[in-house]
C-alpha cells in the first residue's frame, strides 16, 4: 500500500520537473533560438534599406558571407584582437601577483579589504560612462592635459584620440582597469582553496616565495586561470560600450579601434539584414566553440569534485572499518 | 599574531604596498576628478584644473533635469524599472528552473542541465538581428518589457542557484513539506526560497548591475526619448556637438548614471566581493 502511493506520487513529481523548468525553456525558445534561427536564415538573403528603398529579401547562397571577408571584417577581428590583449596581459599578470599577495601569510597588508573593495570597484562601473569620463578627460583640453601641462611634463597637449595607440591604449587601459580587480578576486579565491599542507611542506622544503608559487600554485590554479581566459575571450570577442563611446561609433582614427560588435552594431543600426545576418553567423561559430570549451571544463571540474567526494567517502569507510 | 606583529617590514610588503596604493590611485583618480569637475562651472573648466571642487554642484544637477534633449529624469526612472525588473524575474526563475533540475528525476532531466551548460556562456549579440526582427513582428519593439523579459533565461544564474542548491538544500526539508500536505509549487515558494536567499540577494545585485549598465540591445531596442535608459542618454550626450556643450553638466550626467551602482555597492561592499567568487568556478 506505502509503496504504491510512493509509486504515484513520484510520477506526478515527473510532471513537476517539467513545469518547474518550462518558463526557461519557453523564454529560450522565443527570445533566443527562433532568432538564432533567423539570423542563420538572413545571412544566407541580400536584404537592407538604402534610404527609403527595401531591397530583398533575394537568396544569395554564401555571397553575405564571402563580401564580409572582402570587406574589413578581418581588420576589425584584428582591433578587436590587439585591444583585448593589450587589456588581458596586464589584467591577468597584476592579478595574479595581487592574489598571490592577498594570501601570502607572510605579507600583512595594511588595509587589505579598503583595497579590495577599491580594485573591485571600476568592475561595476557603467563602461559606456565610463568611456564618457575618459574622452573627457583626455580630450585635448581635457584635466588630463591640463594637469601634466601645468606640472610641466609637456608643452602642448597631448592629442589621444587621433592616433592609433593613443586611443587603443586608452581602450585597453580601460578594459584592463575594469577587470584587474575581478580577476584578482577570482584567482585569490582559487589560491584559497588550496589546501594549506601543500604550502607549508613546501617551505619546510626551503622554497622561497617566487618557488612556491612557480611549483605550487600556478599548477594549482592551472584550471581557473584557463576559464578566466577563455571568459575573457568571450568577453573580448563582445568589446562593444568603451570604444563606441569613446569613438562615437566611428572606430577613429581611421576605423583601427573599430571592433566586431561594433562592426556589427553599424549593420543593425542601418538595417543591413543579410550582412548582419553573415557576420552573426561567423561570430556565433566562434562563440560556440568557446562555449563548448567551457563546457567541457565545468564538466571536469565536476568530475574531479565528484572523484574527491568519492575517495573521501572511501576513505572514510575504510577508517571506520 | 605576536610573531607578525614584532618582525620588522620586509622589502616584499613595502613594493607590495607601493604597487596597492598605485593601482588604487588609477581606480579612484577618475572618479575624483569626476566628483571636482561636477561641481565645477563650465568656464572654469576651461581654463585648467582644480584639486578642490567647486560650488556649482547643485546648478549642474537642475542644469542637467532641466535640459529637455536629454530626459534624465525619464531615464533614471526607466533603467530602474528594467534593471529592477529584470533582477527579480531573473532570479526567481533561476532558482524554479534550478529547483526543478535539482529536486525531481524526469527523463529530461539531464539533457536539460547539458543544454543550460552549452549555452552558459554564449553572447547574446549572436542573435540580436533575430531578436531585433522578432520584437518587430510581434510588435513588441521600443517596449521595455523586451528588455526585461529575456532574462527568465540566464544560464549563469541557473548555474549559481544550481550549485547553490546542491550546498544547502537538504531533500528532507522538501520531504517533510511534502508530508505536511504542501504542494510543490507551494514548497518551493514558500520554503525553497526562503533557504535561497543569500543566494538570490547575490545574483539579484549583479543582474540589477549588469542591466544598469547594458548598452548594445538597449540602444537597438528602443527608439522613444521618454523610454530610453541612461547608457542611451549617455551616448546622446556623445554625439551631441561638443563644443557648444556645458561641461559641468557632461560630467554630471555621468556622475548620476554611475553613482547609484557606487553608492550600493559600498554600502554591500563585502557582500558582494564574497558574492563575486560564489560565481565562478566551483572549487
Amino acid at each position: 500500500m506505502k509503496s504504491n502511493r510512493s509509486k504515484n506520487k513520484s510520477v506526478s513529481y515527473e510532471r513537476w520537473g517539467y513545469l518547474f523548468i518550462l518558463p526557461f525553456f519557453v523564454t529560450f525558445l522565443i527570445f533566443s533560438l527562433i532568432p538564432l534561427v533567423d539570423t542563420i536564415r538572413y545571412s544566407f538573403y541580400e536584404f537592407y534599406t538604402s534610404g527609403l528603398i527595401e531591397v530583398g529579401p533575394n537568396f544569395v547562397g554564401l555571397d553575405n558571407y564571402k563580401a564580409l571577408l572582402e570587406s574589413d571584417l578581418l581588420k576589425y577581428a584584428g582591433n578587436t584582437f590587439i585591444m583585448w590583449i593589450a587589456g588581458f596581459i596586464p589584467q591577468i599578470v597584476i592579478a595574479m601577483i595581487l592574489a598571490a599577495w592577498f594570501t601570502d601569510h607572510r605579507i600583512r597588508i595594511h588595509g587589505l579589504q579598503f583595497f579590495k573593495v577599491v580594485i573591485y570597484l571600476p568592475n561595476l562601473i557603467m563602461a559606456s560612462a565610463f568611456a564618457m569620463l575618459f574622452f573627457t578627460l583626455f580630450s585635448d583640453a581635457g584635466p588630463v592635459n591640463q594637469i601634466l601641462m601645468s606640472m610641466g611634463v609637456i608643452s602642448h597637449p597631448i592629442r589621444f584620440m587621433i592616433s592609433t595607440v593613443g586611443a587603443r591604449s586608452l581602450i585597453a587601459l580601460m578594459n584592463f582597469l575594469m577587470w584587474f580587480g575581478n580577476t584578482a578576486i577570482m584567482l585569490m579565491a582559487a589560491i584559497m582553496g588550496i589546501n594549506p599542507a601543500l604550502f607549508e611542506a613546501a617551505e619546510l622544503d626551503g622554497c622561497n616565495h617566487a618557488k612556491i608559487f612557480r611549483y605550487v600554485t600556478l599548477p594549482l590554479i592551472r584550471p581557473i586561470l584557463g576559464y578566466t581566459l577563455i571568459t575573457s575571450i568571450i568577453g573580448g570577442l563582445q568589446m562593444f560600450d568603451v570604444p563606441q563611446i569613446l569613438t562615437n561609433g566611428a572606430g577613429a582614427p581611421d576605423r583601427t579601434t573599430m571592433t566586431l560588435i561594433m562592426f556589427l552594431n553599424k549593420h543593425l543600426a542601418s538595417k543591413n539584414y543579410g550582412m548582419a545576418g553573415a557576420l552573426s553567423v561567423y561570430l556565433f561559430v566562434i562563440s560556440a566553440i568557446l562555449c563548448f570549451i567551457v563546457f567541457k571544463m565545468m564538466q571536469d571540474e565536476d568530475a574531479a569534485a565528484a572523484k574527491k567526494a568519492e575517495k573521501k567517502a572511501k576513505k572514510q569507510r575504510k577508517e571506520r572499518a | 599574531m605576536d610573531k607578525n606583529l614584532k618582525r620588522p617590514i620586509t622589502l616584499r610588503e613595502v613594493i607590495a604596498h607601493i604597487v596597492l596604493v598605485i593601482l588604487a590611485f588609477m581606480c579612484l583618480f577618475f572618479f575624483y576628478i569626476l566628483i571636482v569637475n561636477a561641481s565645477r562651472k563650465h568656464v572654469d573648466l576651461m581654463k585648467g584644473f582644480a584639486f578642490l571642487p567647486g560650488g556649482m554642484f547643485f546648478k549642474n544637477m537642475m542644469k542637467v533635469f532641466n535640459d529637455s534633449n536629454i530626459p534624465v529624469l525619464y531615464g533614471i526612472r526607466n533603467s530602474l524599472i528594467v534593471s529592477g525588473g529584470c533582477a527579480a524575474i531573473c532570479t526567481y526563475f533561476s532558482a524554479m528552473t534550478a529547483y526543478g533540475i535539482y529536486a525531481y528525476n524526469f527523463r529530461a532531466k539531464k539533457p536539460a542541465f547539458t543544454f543550460i551548460m552549452l549555452i552558459l556562456v554564449m553572447p547574446t549579440q549572436v542573435t540580436a538581428l533575430g531578436f531585433l526582427r522578432l520584437l518587430t513582428n510581434i510588435h513588441m519593439d521600443d517596449n521595455l518589457l523586451a528588455l526585461i523579459l529575456p532574462a527568465i533565461a540566464s544560464p549563469a544564474v541557473f548555474y549559481f542557484m544550481y550549485s547553490y542548491m546542491l550546498a544547502s538544500l537538504p531533500m528532507s526539508l522538501v520531504e517533510a513539506a511534502r508530508i505536511d500536505g504542501s504542494n510543490e509549487f507551494m514548497t518551493f515558494n514558500r520554503i525553497v526560497i526562503p533557504i535561497m536567499k543569500p543566494a538570490i540577494a547575490v545574483q539579484a545585485i549583479f543582474t540589477f548591475v549588469g542591466a544598469w549598465n547594458n548598452y548594445f540591445v538597449p540602444a537597438l531596442v528602443i527608439s522613444t526619448k521618454k523610454k530610453q535608459t541612461l547608457p542611451i542618454l549617455i551616448a546622446t550626450l556623445r554625439g551631441a556637438d561638443f563644443m557648444t556643450f556645458d561641461m559641468g553638466k557632461v560630467y554630471m550626467m555621468i556622475l548620476i548614471a554611475i553613482v547609484p551602482i557606487v553608492l550600493v555597492y559600498l554600502m554591500l561592499s563585502r557582500f558582494i566581493i564574497e558574492g563575486v567568487t560564489l560565481g565562478g568556478v566551483k572549487e
